[in-house]
């Protein structure tokens, strides 16, 4: 069990924590092909190494939060607050 | 009979404190301070199991929980733990336990037959003869001849507590290492808790420095309890390090005592994290592999020096040491100096410690270098070794000379505990010297400190098994003893090519079970490795997992047992409806009346009069678990557009809509009614078993999409008991409370939501209806939920009110061709797909899931699509019947999805998703169920009064 650091509570176990995936998803506009919008539901990087993504602290302070997590060990590096997902992505 | 206890000494035993024990029928007596084992050897027990494999008899090989030999079960009452290990059980007054694998007893083994067909059961004998398709036909004779303890019968009525906890400092193991790195870290004024697993602090003391050793180990300990930041926990195994240093421990509580004494949890299962994580576990000590060295009388050195020093006991009169390490030797010199015969001392090296020897030479002993056990003489127990010397290219030569002896200590050298380092993802380095895997510091928040990390374990020849030719080990040495692996199946499985160390494991069973290999895995893979000629740690281990040491379950599971797995929640008014004579059921974790049965009635009986009752009167129906949420800010009605499939900003203060809400798929996640009650605030309905999902999804869209809106969002659901009146006669009813909310229709029409109070508490009522009748909801705090129930019911008494449960609600609902979650829909309903295709089509702006919505999939036209069905002769139409065509095209069109005998048709009415239905209205269909069919014809799914002018009162 992983322990998350949730930048308003503190280290926290894991088990208090759901994980959201990738971030940051960009929505497209309603008027993208349907191709784009696929990709949007359906396709993540999944790489091997860092990965940033959102997890809700469920049983705690009802936040979501930012996360970098090594996907090899699990080791998360850092956490913070979630930004907005165009902030995320220009970040 | 050959072993005894002493006379004198044993530093855990109390002589004044006898107690009473059974082994399997045998009623011996033992001593306070006695593990079972060291009881039974009291007693002069030699044979304490059969093996797993060939039921040969065997002894004792270890002192602690690395005895892969002495399995035992517990059995008092319906208290049982398989498997224990004897080395381990804490003995009790009282206390009952019996050999596995073993009938009827492991003095006379029926199933001793085996050994003797030996020859014929080599590595993965099972494997390659009973194999697929007849392995059914083996499987039961196999299954009862094989395994270990008996899994108990009854549900384990002990408790188990858990407790998650942090400290700055955990120390593992308090042998002399770990009691002394638990004390300069208390001395720092660290907060440490010291973790042990043997009943008291100290280890492995013994051989000619125990009086100084000991005499600190107690020092040490009495300073580790007397200090306020410094937790002793005894009895506690580690059993796992995980992610992020977590540390699951088992402290066994209340094992050590008679049954009567017994109070609280049985054990109590720590998560623990530790700034400093400090691993002193130690080292086990390894057997040498030679033929006949599973006999009884053949054990390690160690565990004869332990328990010399803990019970006073020994194993033999008449000793003899096979060692190829200094450290060993400290059990023999330990026996001599207590006054017990060691016939003499054997070691593969060509000298010894200058000062053991000099020991060994005051005692007498004699002392032969080069040399090494060839054979054990005897069956049920040793009677003689013979001997050998090692020549070049490491085999063997029989010296032709016995040695008589009753007991031989043997050591092949030792293996730190590296296990929770390991199960970390620590790294592993071979080491010649000590000759065994020593943990590499550094990248784990953990340091070893004592034999753990190879300290004090000295020079050892490495002798990894004895036999004339090398290349060929013996099927009569014994690597693995409590999977009955011999160093010949090693040799079998590498000419098999399975030589990687998992590939060993599995097909020679090698290190699996309750010891998983802890005194076998090292000679394994050593000689696997001497065939292949290559070094140990070329070969490599197998990957340590947890746990550590087997646990019970119930330890896991800890309160989450019984009601407590799931607790059921309760209406606010129970109490009321179990007056009533309410049948209870789940729904979605809630506990509500499904009806309320009179005398003499069926279920089905109470349900259809409880629906002709709301249609001809009023009925009563306790809806409290709806989800409520509010939704408040002066961005509420712009987020809520983006929520629902229709607009929520058009609802003016006072009304409230139907809506559906989509995930990002387009899919139905929920239905419900929002109300407006202000410009900036709005309340969210969900369904009942849906109220946590909604709240998370309006969250999660808010926080991480759109967190620029200015939104806060509050889920009271349980803050507010809802009431349901429903019927012709609804408003006649509400008019006889005293309610300043203007029940009149003109003033509050349908789809109207007002706030005031009912009898004087506070209410939001709103005219919404599941039924299809004129319908009132009121909601009022939850404290006031019996007495409004009970106003209600003394206020409808005249006009025959009724109170309905879920399953009436159904009936209603079905009438109507009502959605209802979860039924009608799944995990695949677009809103399309159930006639609500128009609200997405006439949207122009965004909301979640209307894009997903135009994707070719949802616009397929031959989706399944919600229709009713009625059957041809009026029954009733079976949920989850499948849909097909009249033809000779048998594939499933779809299914039913909802089913009732409907008392205001007198005729069953039913609700399916069928291909394309909403154009085949009127078609002729058959259904199929389990077989037997019916004939059904296609309708519109809204049965009863199609036009929905009841609803408006
Ligand atoms: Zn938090």
């Amino acid at each position: 069990m992983l322990e998350i650091n949730c930048p308003w509570c503190g280290p926290r176990p894991e088990a208090e924590f759901r994980c959201g995936g990738e971030i940051p998803i960009i929505r497209p506009t309603p008027d993208c092909t349907d191709r784009e919008w696929a990709a949007y539901l359906h396709e993540r990087t999944n790489p091997k190494g860092m990965h940033r993504e959102r997890w809700l602290h469920v049983l705690g302070c009802g936040m979501w939060i930012a996360a970098i997590r090594s996907t090899i060990n699990h080791h998360i590096t850092r956490t913070g607050p979630l930004a907005a997902p165009h902030d995320e992505a220009s970040s | 009979m050959t072993s005894l206890r002493l006379d004198a000494g044993g530093s855990m035993i109390d002589r004044a404190r006898p107690l009473q024990f059974r082994w399997g029928r045998t009623r011996l007596a033992g001593l306070a301070g006695d593990t079972l084992a060291s009881a039974l050897m009291a007693n002069g027990e030699s044979v304490f199991a059969r093996s797993f494999k060939y039921h040969r008899p065997r002894g004792l090989l270890a002192a602690g929980l690395e005895e892969p030999n002495a399995i035992v079960q517990w059995q008092e009452g319906r208290l049982t733990s398989p498997n224990l290990k004897a080395t381990t059980l804490e003995l009790h007054d009282g206390l009952i336990a019996a050999p596995v694998n073993a009938w009827p007893s492991p003095q006379f083994d029926l199933l001793a037959a085996n050994g003797w067909i030996k020859r014929f059961i080599p590595a993965a004998f099972y494997y390659k003869t009973f194999i697929w398709p007849h392995w059914h036909l083996f499987e039961p004779a196999i299954r009862r001849a094989a395994g270990l303890g008996l899994a108990p019968v009854h549900p384990d009525p002990d408790s188990y507590a858990q407790h998650v906890d942090q400290v700055d400092c955990l120390v593992v193991g308090a042998g002399l290492a770990g009691l002394q790195e638990a004390a300069s870290l208390a001395r720092q004024g660290k907060k440490v808790i010291l973790a042990e697993s043997d009943p008291w602090p100290g280890g492995a003391i013994f051989g000619p420095a125990h009086d100084t050793e000991r005499a600190q180990a107690n020092r040490l300990a009495a300073e580790l309890s007397a200090c306020p930041n410094v937790r002793v926990l005894l009895r506690t195994t580690v059993l796992a390090l995980q992610d992020d240093g977590l540390v699951t421990m088992l402290e066994r509580l209340t094992d050590h005592l008679p049954v009567a004494q017994r109070q609280g949890p049985r054990h109590r299962l720590w998560k623990l994290r530790a700034r400093d994580l400090v691993l002193a576990t130690g080292a086990h000590e390894r057997p040498l592999v030679f033929d006949g060295n599973d006999r009884p009388g053949v054990m390690l050195a160690s565990a004869a020096g332990q328990l010399l020093e803990r019970q006073a006991v020994s194993p033999g009169r008449r000793l003899v040491l096979a060692a190829n390490n200094d450290r060993a030797w400290d059990a023999a010199l330990a026996l001599a100096m207590a006054g017990l015969g060691v016939a003499g001392i054997m070691d593969a090296r060509t000298a010894a410690d200058p000062a053991r020897v000099a020991v060994a030479t005051v005692l007498g002993i004699r002392m032969e270098f080069e040399t090494v056990p060839w054979r054990a003489r005897g069956s049920r127990h040793i009677t003689a070794v013979e001997t050998a010397r090692i020549i070049a290219g490491g085999a063997a030569r029989p010296t032709g000379t016995a040695i008589a002896c009753d007991t031989l200590l043997m050591s092949g050298g030792y293996s730190p505990v590296v296990h929770l380092h390991g199960q970390a993802g620590g790294q592993l380095v071979w080491h010649d010297g000590v000759q065994a895997f020593l943990p590499v510091p550094g990248a784990l928040p953990c340091r070893m400190v004592g034999a753990a990390a190879g300290d004090g374990l000295g020079h050892v020849r490495p002798v990894w098994h004895i036999s004339a030719d090398p290349r060929r080990p013996s099927a009569k040495a014994f690597v693995d003893f409590q999977n009955d692996v011999t160093a010949a199946d090693v040799a079998l499985a590498r000419s098999e090519s399975f030589r990687a160390v998992e590939h060993l494991k599995r097909y020679t069973t090698l290190g699996m079970a309750t010891d998983q290999g802890k005194t076998s895995n090292i000679n394994g893979l050593a000689i696997m490795g001497g065939l292949a000629g290559l070094s140990p740690d070329t070969v490599g281990t197998t990957r340590f997992r947890p746990p550590y040491e087997p646990a019970p379950i119930g330890a896991f599971a800890g309160h989450r047992v019984g009601q407590l797995l799931r607790p059921v929640r309760r209406l606010p008014a129970h109490a009321a409806h179990a007056s009533l004579g309410a049948r209870f059921e789940e729904y979605g974790l809630w506990e509500r009346p499904s009806c309320y049965p009179k005398a003499g009635e069926t279920e089905a009986d109470a349900v259809f009069r409880e629906a002709a009752a709301v249609r001809a009167g009023v009925g009563l129906f306790d809806a409290s678990p709806l989800g409520k949420i509010e939704v408040k800010g002066p961005d509420a009605a712009n987020f809520l557009d983006r929520i629902y499939v229709g607009r929520v900003s058009t609802l003016r203060p006072g009304g409230c809509r139907y809506g559906l809400i989509l995930n990002e798929h387009g899919i139905i996640l929920d239905d419900g009614i929002v109300a407006r009650i202000a410009d900036d605030h709005f309340l969210v309905g969900t369904t009942s078993s849906n109220a946590r999902i909604v709240h998370q999804h309006l969250e999660e869209w808010l926080q991480c999409e759109w967190p620029q809106l200015l939104v806060a969002i509050a889920d009271v659901t349980q803050q507010w008991a809802v009431m349901n009146v429903a019927g012709p006669n609804a408003r006649r009813l509400l008019e006889g409370l005293a309610c300043d909310i203007d029940l009149d229709g003109a003033a509050f029409a349908h789809l109207g939501h007002r706030e005031g109070h009912v009898e004087g508490v506070p209410c939001r009522m709103q005219r919404v209806s599941y039924t299809g009748e004129l319908s009132f909801e009121l909601a009022v705090p939850s404290r006031f939920a019996l007495a409004l129930h009970a106003r209600l019911l003394a206020c409808g008494a005249d006009l025959g009110i009724v109170p309905f449960g879920i399953e009436a609600m159904m009936v209603l609902r079905t009438e109507k061709g009502f959605l209802h979650l979860g039924s009608d829909t799944d995990g695949t309903t677009f809103p399309d797909d159930v006639g609500f295709g128009a609200p997405v089509r006439l949207r122009k702006d965004d909301f979640i899931g209307r894009r997903s919505c135009l994707m070719p999939e949802a616009m397929r036209p031959d989706r399944r699509q919600l229709v009713g069905l009625q059957s041809v002769d009026g029954t009733l139409l079976p949920i989850g019947g499948h849909v097909l065509g009249k033809g000779q095209d048998r594939q499933s069109q779809g299914w039913v999805t909802s089913s009732v005998n409907s008392p205001a048709l007198g005729r069953a009415v039913a609700l399916a998703m069928v291909c394309a239905g909403r154009s085949r209205h009127g078609e002729e269909v058959v259904v199929w169920n389990r077989g037997g069919t019916q004939r059904a014809r296609i309708v519109s799914p809204v049965a009863f009064d199609p036009k929905g002018e009841r609803m408006h009162g």
